[in-house]
């Protein structure tokens, strides 16, 4: 493994826990990789209640349970509350689909902080079109007792261009379950998102219109409900800060243990991310090749060598560099510096386009037939 | 919202505040979030436990560090603590 002395690396603070790669739902926007049905097995409990106090020792405080769906391991409980008695301080992302009253009330006891549910419309025929199962009406009783148990209550919508047109109504729908917290996560066209980009990207009224009620909104509702808006880089000028900086802050371990610099770092060629059960999570933190790889800005190619807001943006996504560019170590072509920044627009007149077309081409949903179909 | 002079402050039940081991500070942890407190921002917050109004909270942070004329310095912050949904009053 190559060292690294000059860097200063910092602990990681978030820890994302893939429990598992299962999920009933099949939303065609998934961030989990093209491929997972190529990697069915799954870390012990052991192993994870290994990789939580390696993590915890270094540093990481914040933890998130997702997946696939997180729900579908039965050591989920244990899990939670070994956490717990860490000291992280623990989220669960979930579709929902599974949870009843009663393990909401038994993940509570275990040292639970909060839920964070998915819906994906806001209404029944959308949902559960997108989500490729009928889970609309669960959704809503989920979140019901989510808010019930006393949890801080963070509803999940992602958005695209099937679902942009509904802003005012799940913005309505937030209001009226009582979120604290509202997460509207425009759609990073990465694993499936990439795949059914034509698809799912706005265009860029269908955007602008969206945000500035989504704006309105949080102005009205400050105090009450806080919104994460999280921005579709590809109509921006500059790309999103990447991880914070690759290596300086996250941590995702794959349900197979493969430990990674962010969730789609797999799809990345030549880094040979570390599994767990090779290594501790202080050698993967420190010295694995995969989480050097693009720390600090010595790897950075021009424009972004020279450029003076390298510290802030890091280059932007590397993963988004590859899949346009090809190049895993170019500039972000969202960067209008980027002299590959004609990418993204021809992606964006691309999605446009079949936007208007007579017959839009049918959405690839996430599940493992076509995982398998596709490899 | 400002601070009424009148009622107990508590922290949050939506928000841990958690000394980190790691970092040699107080943080203050919530949905997607985390805030690294100074010294004087964690000393506040672990009075606010519910059993004391603002001046019992300036009254015992003055005994403690043997000091006076806290007042502005903790209700400025306290004001700010509760703007973010920290801190809570009934
Ligand atoms: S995005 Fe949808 S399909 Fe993917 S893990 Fe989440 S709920 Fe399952
Ligand atoms: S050139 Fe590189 S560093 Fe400069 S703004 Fe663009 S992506 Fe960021």
């Amino acid at each position: 493994m190559a060292g690294s002395d000059k860097l200063n690396i910092t602990p990681p603070r978030w820890l994302l826990a893939e429990l598992s790669y299962k999920c009933p739902l099949q939303c065609p926007y998934c961030s989990n990789p093209l491929d997972y049905a190529k990697y069915p097995h799954e870390l012990s409990t052991d192993d994870w209640k290994r990789v939580l106090s390696q993590a915890r020792r270094m540093g990481a405080v914040q933890l998130g349970f997702s997946g696939g769906e997180p729900l579908t391991r039965q050591d989920l409980s244990e899990l939670v509350r070994y956490a717990r008695e860490l000291g992280y301080y623990s989220n669960l992302i979930t579709s929902g689909y599974g949870l009843t009253e009663e393990r909401i009330i038994e993940l509570k006891q275990a040292g639970l902080d909060h839920i964070q549910v998915s819906i994906q419309a806001s209404t029944q025929e959308l949902n559960d079109h997108l989500a490729g199962t009928t889970t609309y009406q669960h959704k809503q009783e989920v979140a019901k007792l989510v808010k019930k148990h006393g949890y801080p209550m963070v509803l999940c919508v992602v958005i695209h261009r099937q679902n942009i047109h509904q802003m005012p109504q799940i913005l309505e729908m937030a209001e009226n379950l009582g979120a604290d917290y509202l997460e509207l996560a425009n759609t990073q066209y990465y694993g499936w998102a990439h795949l059914n980009r034509d698809a799912l990207l706005p265009t860029r009224e269908q955007f602008e219109k969206a945000e500035k009620i989504a704006q309105a909104f949080k102005e009205k509702v400050a105090g009450k409900m806080k919104i994460y808006y999280v921005v579709p880089d590809f109509h921006e000028d500059r790309p999103k800060a990447c991880m914070n900086g690759w290596g300086t802050t996250f941590l995702t371990i794959a349900p197979d243990g493969t430990a990674l610099p962010c969730h789609s770092a797999r799809e990345l060629p030549g880094l040979d991310c570390p599994n767990v059960n090779d290594f501790s999570i202080e050698q993967i933190w420190n010295e694995s090749k995969a989480f050097n790889f693009f720390r600090g800005t010595d790897w950075m190619q021009e424009p972004c060598r020279s450029c003076d807001e390298k510290h802030k943006d890091f280059g932007g996504c590397r993963c988004q560099a590859y899949l346009f560019n090809n190049d895993m170590y170019s500039t972000d072509p969202v960067c209008s510096k980027s002299p590959e920044r004609h990418r993204i627009d021809a992606a964006i007149a691309s999605a446009r386009e079949a936007s208007l077309a007579e017959t839009e081409k049918p959405l690839v949903f996430r599940n493992s037939k076509n995982s398998k179909q596709l490899f | 919202m400002t601070i009424n002079p009148d009622q107990p402050i508590s922290f949050s039940p939506m928000h841990r505040l958690q000394w980190e081991e790691a970092q040699q500070k107080f943080v203050i942890l919530y949905p997607e979030g985390m805030v690294e407190l100074n010294q004087s921002s964690a000393e506040i917050l672990q009075l606010c436990d519910g059993s004391r109004l603002l001046g019992q909270i300036v009254a015992d942070l003055e005994a403690k560090f043997a000091t006076a004329g806290l007042t502005n310095d903790i209700t400025n912050f306290l004001n700010v603590a509760l703007q973010n949904g920290w801190i809570r009053q009934a």
